[in-house]
């Protein structure tokens, strides 16, 4: 496969996929996969486990370039793992401002900072910090380049359930705020139903279901709409309700 | 990296078998910090074989002319320092050490980076590296006096390839082990080859870097001490040499103990460097 990357042509997109195909080791992930996130939506990724989230959006990031088809995206992409991947020997003030060309680094740390609730922690080792602060410090480095796209993978997977609930609020608000497009991959429906303006479910290799979430925020868990989508979305990934998955 | 330390608490009453005698409390309660002995304790043997070193020397049993007891030693110390023979001493043989070591240090990192960072420097210097590192390099005295003569030239020579292999080694290891993950965010910052190496490789492979020092200037010292073996008209190595053939036993012994100071000073350099460099490594501390 040779790399091949295209630059986005139509405007108003922040994420442009067209027929991409990626195998490993001959192995077929993603297969003529389509995509398209235009600027400001927020889109959430379902799918099985080894389904390929990853893969695809590893792609989006542009830390893999051997793949088929077309990726284009917005001119600037961020992305927060699943750990929060701060620099161990750096403050966590300067892991959030890591390459950003600016004239004052300290002040772009911490007004990032301060956005995640983690004002005055600038100071602080990486590891001082607790799971669901690291996580935010690593929102802050996404968040403070303003990227036109953001991809999220699994962020909250590691976080207690309280500590998610408030990191979903948080998520919400820097999202209505700053406006990027977001691809959010989780594991978790309600996670998905919650927060996004659209839902995929990737099936061998491309999206096999979609459908708008046409919801006000903050929506009601118990939201009858919310609970068809929810069985509807929940036999996508073959897990039957009544038992086990 | 950081290092977790768990406490367990007896959940049950001691078995009946216990050695515990009855009603003593809880079976193995261990008030933390007081059963260890302070680390001051640790003197007590160095100072015990001083002065059983001293006694034996004064009352005959170890012969002078074997080993002076170490008042001897210190008196010998004292006029060397003041007949004007001990400083220039330590200042050449510091010398050589230090000319040595920066070389070396300078090539043996450099040599890393390379290796580290680029499949074409892996596989074209790594191996000569790994050939160079099985080579005893006492050995090449001999051709380092054909080559370059007997002055400082060899000396310096042997400490520059006994520092560059120990500081190459761990080093190169360092990069390779510094966290690909860590390399992708470097990536998605748009961090350039320049800021990956500054901000990612670096400080990643600094630990082990800092091991690498630490061993390289141990090999340094006892390179220098072979190499003052041989055809030296100044420096430490050049005392005990001359000494010897006055059998001034005390000078022997006196220069053996410079020696290991000037190493042990060295190394605590490193090591106040290392407690400097990585504090970040200590994370949850007060
Ligand atoms: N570097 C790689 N080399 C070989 N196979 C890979 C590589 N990366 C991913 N794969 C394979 O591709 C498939 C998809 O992996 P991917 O990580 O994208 O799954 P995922 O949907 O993110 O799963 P999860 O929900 O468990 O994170 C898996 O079968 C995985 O084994
Ligand atoms: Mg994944």
């Amino acid at each position: 496969m040779a790399p091949r990357t295209a630059t986005l042509t139509t405007a108003g997109e922040a994420a442009a996929v067209r027929g991409v195909h990626k195998a490993f080791d001959g192995r077929t992930v993603l297969d003529d996969l389509d995509l398209t996130i235009v600027e400001g939506e927020f889109v959430a990724l379902l799918g099985r486990s080894g389904s390929g989230k990853s893969t695809l959006l590893r792609l989006l990031a542009g830390l893999d370039l051997e793949h088929g088809g077309d990726v284009g995206t917005a001119d600037s992409v961020m992305v927060a793992f699943q750990e929060p991947r701060l620099l161990p020997w750096k403050k966590v003030g300067a892991n959030v401002v890591l390459g950003l060309d600016t004239d004052d680094p300290r002040g772009r740390a911490s007004s990032a900072l301060g956005e995640v609730g983690l004002a005055g922690h600038a100071d602080a080792w990486p590891a001082t910090l607790s799971g669901g602060e690291a996580q935010r410090a690593s929102l802050a480095r996404a968040l403070v380049r303003d990227p036109g796209l953001l991809l999220l993978d699994e962020p909250f997977g590691a976080l207690d359930a309280l500590t998610r609930a408030t990191m979903h609020d948080l998520v919400l608000r820097l999202w209505e705020q700053h406006r990027p497009g977001v691809l959010l991959v989780t594991h978790d429906v309600d996670e998905a139903l919650q927060l996004a303006d659209r839902a995929l479910v990737l099936t061998d290799g491309r999206i096999s279901w979609e459908s708008a979430i046409d919801l006000e925020r903050p929506r009601h868990r118990q939201d009858p709409r919310l609970l068809d989508l929810r069985t509807e979305i929940l036999a996508e990934l073959g897990v039957d309700m009544n038992g086990t998955p | 990296m950081l290092s977790l330390s768990t406490r367990r608490r007896p959940l049950s009453p001691p078995a009946p078998d216990s050695t515990v005698p009855e009603g003593r409390g809880p079976a193995r309660r261990r008030p933390a910090g007081r059963t260890d002995p302070p680390a001051r304790h640790r003197w007590i043997s160095p100072l015990a074989l001083l002065l059983t070193w001293q006694a034996g020397s004064a009352v005959g049993l170890i012969p002078e002319r074997l080993l002076p007891g170490p008042s001897t030693i210190a008196a010998t110390g004292l006029e060397l320092l003041r007949d004007g023979t001990l400083l220039p001493a330590i200042g050449t043989s510091l010398q050589r050490v230090l000319i040595g070591f920066g070389i070396g240090a300078a090539a043996g990192t450099v040599l890393a980076v390379a290796t580290g960072l680029s499949r074409w420097g892996e596989n074209l210097l790594d191996p000569p590296m790994q050939m160079l590192r099985t080579l005893p390099i006492f050995g090449l005295i001999p051709l380092f006096i054909l080559w370059f003569g007997i002055g400082e030239l060899p000396k310096v020579a042997l400490v520059v390839i006994a520092v560059v292999i120990p500081l190459y080694v761990n080093t190169y290891a360092g990069i390779r082990g510094v966290d690909a993950r860590f390399h992708e965010v470097a990536r998605v910052v748009g961090l350039g080859r320049a800021g990956t190496l500054r901000h990612v490789v670096l400080p990643g492979a600094l630990p082990n870097l800092l091991v690498g020092l630490r061993l390289s200037l141990g090999s340094a010292w006892l390179a220098l001490i072979v190499a003052e073996q041989i055809n030296v008209d100044e420096g430490l190595g050049f005392m005990i040499n001359s000494a010897r053939e006055f059998l001034r036993t005390d000078i022997v012994v006196f220069g053996l103990i410079v020696y290991s100071l000037l190493g042990l000073a060295t190394d605590s350099l490193v090591r106040l460097l290392e407690r400097k460099a990585l504090v970040w490594r200590r994370g949850l501390r007060p």
